[in-house]
């Protein structure tokens, strides 16, 4: 056990160091005022920043998590029924698939103005476009894992009589889990991302309102403290995504610890 | 006359006692015959083995008695009922071992239980009874990845038993096993059968493996696969260890090398 958090330390120590050395030189050039201090606040300037606003901050977090939140369910929902009925059905996959890939060819920030001049300022609009941002991903990442599932293994299921809903449930599903889980990574820095650039477009409260408010005031200290707050918030979500996929792959560590 | 009535009633009999029979079975892939008029049986409680070189139609012909393939003409019969096409009737193991990676030792072998409906917890209890007779006590929790080859022939095997114990088609069980470990898994494989009397009916291309495990040997030779001979093994059983090193068992050798 401590072996293996020394190892985790020694593996991390390159970009610990980094990071730090980052922010020392950051810090420094604005001590040495080679930029001027209301163009770019110091890293300190920003801790205090986000220290003053935490109420602030937390109060539009909440907003900005909530429709995270149920844009992503929402877009792995439809994701996931995407994959089964392309996986189950040939002539799906081949009448959406070409529409889905187009979706994704729209940038987000073309979308969000006519999203906004259509279903207006509330939740809706930004829930959409999180929709639209998460659900491609899942369900190209779902589809790709049920086609991998090992055709022998489908066979030797058949075989023992067992029908599509079982040989989902025991096979492709299980096969889909590491490519719906990477997926599933991405689109819930996506979501957060989404909904912050949605609330920027127009809206009455989240990360993404109070963003446009203190870049209008010049108040680039707060302005840092949101964009890392927004950094934190996805690298977080990350950290439970890969938490759940450890819960629910189990044998993954076995199988690595074997090679090993 | 007498002694033709006699002769017929015997027929019956023996026509009786056969567990599986396979009747002028026949089978083309994009025109080309792979399997031409093999009729074959099985007495209840024989381990008979299919001899022949690779590719030359021994899967095709366990896909069909597993219903997996129809065949162009021919019948299946198990225990006289014509299950020609269907699948799900008789347990059929695979080249390959394909325990599911994702699933522990015991929940792999459960399968088939849970495929015809058991609840999850007694299936595991039933798996669990026979692992002990398998030679597999202790690995229920662990998953395939940690398991040695010649084990994970054995789960693969306990979990085909567990589908039916009527007839099994083994195709290759022990082929992917280095030579010491295929040695003593026969041991095992003898020792086990001796127990369970399982119908069974095992595809090679090992000639001493044929020779060793089997009642019965057919050949298979020839494009399109016909079945050129058949040899019965009568070395009574159980086999001790010097049975592969025995004048008669060269003898059986030669003689297919000479009918291959």
């Amino acid at each position: 056990m401590i072996k293996k958090s020394q190892s985790t330390i020694r593996n991390k120590l390159p970009a610990i160091t980094a990071i730090a050395l980052f922010l020392f030189l950051w810090q420094s050039i604005c001590m040495l005022e080679l930029v001027p201090g209301y163009m770019l606040p110091s890293p300190i300037d920003v801790i205090r920043a986000f220290i003053s606003e935490r109420e602030l901050l937390f109060k539009n977090m909440l907003i900005t998590l909530k429709e995270a939140f149920a844009g992503l369910s929402l877009g792995v929902f439809i994701g996931f029924g995407a994959a089964v009925l392309m996986d189950r059905y040939e002539i799906f996959y081949k009448a959406f698939y070409p529409i889905m890939v187009v979706t994704q060819t729209v940038p987000t920030v073309a979308t969000a103005p006519l999203l906004v001049l259509w279903f207006g300022y509330e939740t809706t609009p930004k829930i959409i476009l999180i929709i639209l941002s998460t659900f491609f991903p899942v369900a190209v990442g779902l589809l790709d894992g049920f086609r991998s599932a090992d055709k022998d293994a489908v066979g030797l299921l058949r075989s023992m009589g067992a029908n599509n809903l079982r040989i989902f449930r025991y096979i492709k599903f299980p096969s889909a889990l590491p490519q719906f889980f990477s997926a599933l990574r991405i689109t819930v820095a996506y979501s957060v991302v989404g909904a912050v650039i949605s609330e920027w477009l127009g809206g009455f409260g989240g990360l993404g309102v109070y963003m446009t408010r203190v870049k209008k005031a010049f108040a680039f200290d707060k302005m840092f403290a949101v964009i890392f707050l927004i950094s934190a918030i996805s690298l977080f979500l990350m950290a439970l995504v890969n938490l759940a996929e450890k819960k629910c792959m189990p044998y993954r560590k076995t199988e690595k610890e074997v090679k090993k | 006359m007498n002694l033709t009535r006699i002769k017929a009633s015997q027929t019956i009999i023996l026509n009786n006692m056969k567990k599986l029979e396979i009747k002028e079975v026949s089978k083309s892939f994009d025109g080309r015959k792979i399997i031409d008029n093999i009729s074959v049986n099985l007495n209840k409680g024989e381990i008979v083995s299919l001899l022949g070189v690779s590719g030359g139609g021994k899967t095709t012909l366990f896909n069909i008695i597993s219903g997996l393939t129809t065949p162009d003409c021919g019948k299946v019969y198990l225990n006289g009922e014509d299950i020609t096409g269907k699948s799900g009737r008789i347990s059929y193991m695979m080249q390959k071992d394909l325990l599911l990676p994702y699933r522990t030792v015991v929940d792999n072998v459960a399968l088939p239980l849970l495929m015809k409906g058991e609840k999850k917890r007694t299936a595991r209890e039933k798996a669990s009874a026979l692992f002990e007779d398998f030679g597999l006590d202790g690995t229920q929790k662990k998953y395939p990845a940690e398991l040695s080859g010649g084990m994970k022939q054995r789960a693969a095997l306990l979990r085909t038993y567990l589908f039916s114990d009527d007839v099994a088609l083994l195709d290759e069980p022990f082929s992917a096993l280095d030579t010491l470990t295929k040695a003593s898994v026969h041991r095992w494989y003898l020792d086990v059968m001796e127990n369970i009397k399982l119908t069974t009916f095992f595809i090679t291309h090992d000639i001493d493996e044929a020779i060793l495990l089997s009642d019965r040997i057919y050949l298979l030779s020839g494009t399109p696969g016909r079945i050129s001979d058949e040899i019965i093994i009568s070395q009574p059983k159980p086999r001790t260890d010097n049975f592969n090193l025995s004048s008669e068992f060269l003898e059986y050798k030669r003689r297919i090398i000479q009918a291959l």
